[in-house]
């Protein structure tokens, strides 16, 4: 009603009008946020700007942090776990793609709030887009490193599977949604609970654990199955949302479902104890077929709009005592 | 005429913690109880704005003036009620604020007014003016931690009048930078006046308020006291500051006794008293102030015990700031009167008041032909005046203006 009365009156001013309320809609939100798409980009430049002085050297210099990592694990569970996945650090790094957007966006929104405490006491605009901007910082160093991703994959002559490269688009959507609504949530909370950023950083290791990127999905997945009593949990397992878009990632880009290994296997030979080799083959991706995949990342889309509208709601409550909390 | 800002029953509430736990682990260990006690900052305030007017929010220190302000530009969301804003609308509530140390002048300047609400298109076609404005030319590509304090916030004052907003919401920071920029600032807003965009400027300072602002809203714990023009709103604050006990009371209290020192005069025998002093206004109006140049009426009640020939009569008028601004002559107009013993009324006329502003005291002593005192008003009585013009001081100087040639006017002969 409020609004409507509000239209009616900006027409005959042809002024934007714009009411200061405690109770302002879910539109006018989404709508505010809409409108503040410029101050958005100029929040996302400043960030990269502040971070690597726009230098090329800067941005190089980004790409560090990824790379220790991704040469860690490669190391440790390639050589000393013995990791029998093949072409292991194209597996990783088409998985540890989807991580790292989704953990450095989250760990950058729980802080945003707190951390432009000074603008936020005293410059009116919609809160919403200080999270947005660290998701939007994020999403750069998402396609730095797929660039990186490309040269890898071009360096290895590796070919993607083409046909299931959709599936990277559409799980990049749901995981920015998603990434978007999560990080919303957790910068509201930041400002009443302090301490959830430094929280955030002790579960994002643990949920990194609880997705299949430095292990095959079907390891976890058969072992759950095998024991009935807590089969339950094969279900938790697929139902985290960052799970489908991890396995669409690797199906799209990594594409070896299968590989086949030779298994010694024991046998006696007259008399004598002798392995045989016999082809096994493994398992490393879901076998999932594509619209399965698909399906399951329209779960998750809907759920990470779910989330959003949940988590812009949340924020529009809490955003009125912003000024005076921080 | 449009309102460029409708305030429809704001409040604000605050909750004022004992102790804040602000993490999970304090929360926790706490059991998820925090105490608090709630504090109106703001009461139901009504009010509209309308637009091109240049509006004043008064108030004296925590009074919730800054609260309102914040409400109007949108920092703040109102417990219950809200606020209309009709207008791009920029709030210069901290120059500079947000300004990045590691960003260049110029990127400052994007970022700021795109805080600021202002479209990339507004800025780059403002660029160049408000870099020219703030007279930073040559050092708009510098990092921002180079400046120094006075460049700072010329930049973000720069960007907050030169975005072009309809409606500028101003807290008491006009007073940056050197005097010379001082006034171009003031020269901005001035012109802001002009070119009828709506203003509202928070101050304690009435003389601010009554130099700039068309009507000035008077805030006090949290309520709308008047919304009037600056001469009636800057009195009913006083009438505030009085009431509860604030500066010009206390001030006026400690110099009672510099108006006329009783020490001085030692009362022999009492044959008259000086029981009560009021004041009657124009048209005997129902009011508690004199506006300036009005008429004003002393009435002084006597109770006289014993017949006095020739009294004569001093009175005394006291500044705010405590120095005798008027004696009267005793010996000459005020003197040979007789009192017959009974209660008297004396009354003192005033034709006109050219005061500006403030609360006076008056004292009133009496005495004998041979000028000993009978007499002496213990304590000061208090009028008011209000100042409906522009003026600010202490005197409302008559003054005149006139143009002629330098003939007319025999400038030549007066140089000479």
């Amino acid at each position: 009603m409020l609004t409507n009365d509000l239209m009616s009156n900006s027409k005959v001013n042809e002024l934007p009008s714009r009411v200061v309320s405690a109770k302002t809609t879910l539109p006018s939100r989404l709508m505010n946020i809409w409108q503040a798409r410029e101050l958005l980009l100029f929040l996302i430049r400043k960030e990269l700007k502040v971070k690597y002085k726009g230098s090329v050297l800067g941005f190089l210099w980004s790409m560090l942090n990824p790379a220790i990592v991704l040469g860690v694990y490669y190391v440790v569970f390639k050589y000393f776990l013995k990791s029998s996945i093949p072409d292991f650090a194209l597996f990783l790094f088409s998985g540890l793609i989807v991580w790292n957007f989704f953990g450095s966006a989250l760990q950058g929104c729980a802080s945003s709030v707190v951390g432009a405490a000074g603008i936020v006491k005293k410059v009116s605009f919609p809160r919403e887009v200080l999270p947005l901007a660290q998701v939007g910082t994020a999403l750069f160093f998402f396609f730095l490193q797929s660039l990186v991703l490309v040269l890898f994959l071009a360096g290895f002559q590796f070919a993607p599977a083409w046909s299931y490269l959709p599936l990277v688009l559409f799980g990049l959507i749901d995981l920015v949604i998603l990434a978007a609504g999560v990080g919303i949530f957790l910068s509201a909370l930041n400002v009443s609970l302090r301490d959830i950023e430094h929280l955030i950083q002790v579960l994002l290791q643990a949920w990194f654990w609880g997705v299949p990127i430095i292990y095959s999905y079907n390891t976890v997945y058969d072992l759950f199955l095998r024991h009935p009593s807590v089969k339950w949990m094969a279900t938790l397992y697929l139902a985290d949302p960052v799970t489908p878009i991890v396995l669409s990632f690797q199906r799209a880009l990594y594409g070896h479902v299968t590989y086949v290994s030779a298994n010694p296997v024991p046998k006696i030979v007259a008399g004598h104890l002798e392995y045989i080799n016999h082809n096994v083959t493994n398992i490393v991706l879901a076998t999932y077929p594509y619209h399965f995949l698909v399906e399951l990342l329209v779960i998750v889309l809907v759920a990470a709009i779910a989330i959003f509208i949940g988590a812009v709601k949340y924020f529009g409550n809490v955003e009125g005592n912003f000024a005076e909390e921080l | 005429m449009t309102s460029a800002i409708e305030i429809r029953g704001v409040s604000k509430r605050f909750r004022l913690y004992h102790e804040k736990y602000t993490s999970l682990k304090e929360r926790v260990i706490h059991g998820g109880h925090v105490p608090y006690e709630e504090f109106w900052a703001l009461k139901d305030i009504v009010a509209d704005i309308s637009s091109g007017k240049t509006i004043g929010i008064l108030g004296r220190n925590g009074s919730g003036k800054s609260t309102l302000l914040k409400c109007l530009a949108g920092i703040l969301q109102p417990t219950s009620g809200d606020v209309v804003v009709r207008g791009q609308l920029a709030a210069m509530l901290e120059l500079g604020a947000g300004f990045q140390p590691e960003l260049s002048g110029r990127d400052n300047v994007y970022l700021n007014a795109s805080l600021l609400g202002f479209t990339k298109k507004d800025i780059d076609r403002r660029f160049d003016d408000i870099v020219a404005f703030a007279e930073l030319e040559k050092f708009i590509d510098n990092q921002v931690k180079y400046y120094s304090s006075g460049m700072y916030v010329r930049l973000g004052f720069a960007v907050a009048v030169n975005v072009d907003p309809d409606i500028l919401l101003v807290d008491e920071v006009l007073a940056v930078g050197d005097e010379r920029f001082q006034r171009k600032c003031m020269d901005r807003v001035q012109q802001f006046q002009r070119d009828g965009r709506t203003i509202v400027v928070v101050s304690h300072s009435p003389d601010m308020m009554r130099q700039t602002c068309d009507e000035v809203m008077v805030i006090d714990r949290g309520e709308l006291i008047t919304f009037s023009p600056p001469g009636e709103a800057i009195r009913a604050f006083r009438d505030r500051l009085v009431d509860s006990g604030f500066a010009p009371d206390s001030e006026v209290g400690e110099t009672v006794k510099d108006g006329v020192s009783s020490a001085v005069f030692t009362i022999k025998k009492r044959v008259v008293k000086i029981e009560d002093i009021s004041f009657v206004y124009r048209d005997m109006e129902d009011r508690n102030y004199v506006i300036t140049d009005e008429p004003l009426e002393v009435r002084v009640l006597l109770d006289v015990s014993e017949t006095i020939t020739g009294a004569s009569f001093n009175l005394t008028l006291i500044a705010e700031t405590g120095g005798i601004l008027f004696t009267s002559d005793a010996g000459t107009s005020l003197s040979g009167i007789n009192l017959e013993s009974g209660k008297r009324v004396l009354s003192f006329f005033f034709d006109k008041i050219p005061l500006l502003d403030g609360r006076f005291g008056v004292n009133i002593d009496i005495r004998d032909t041979g000028g000993v005192v009978l007499d002496l008003s213990e304590q000061s009585a208090y009028f008011e005046v209000m100042n409906p013009s522009r003026a600010t001081g202490v005197v409302a100087m008559p003054l005149s203006i006139k143009v002629s040639t330098p003939e007319e006017s025999q400038w030549l002969k007066l140089a000479q």
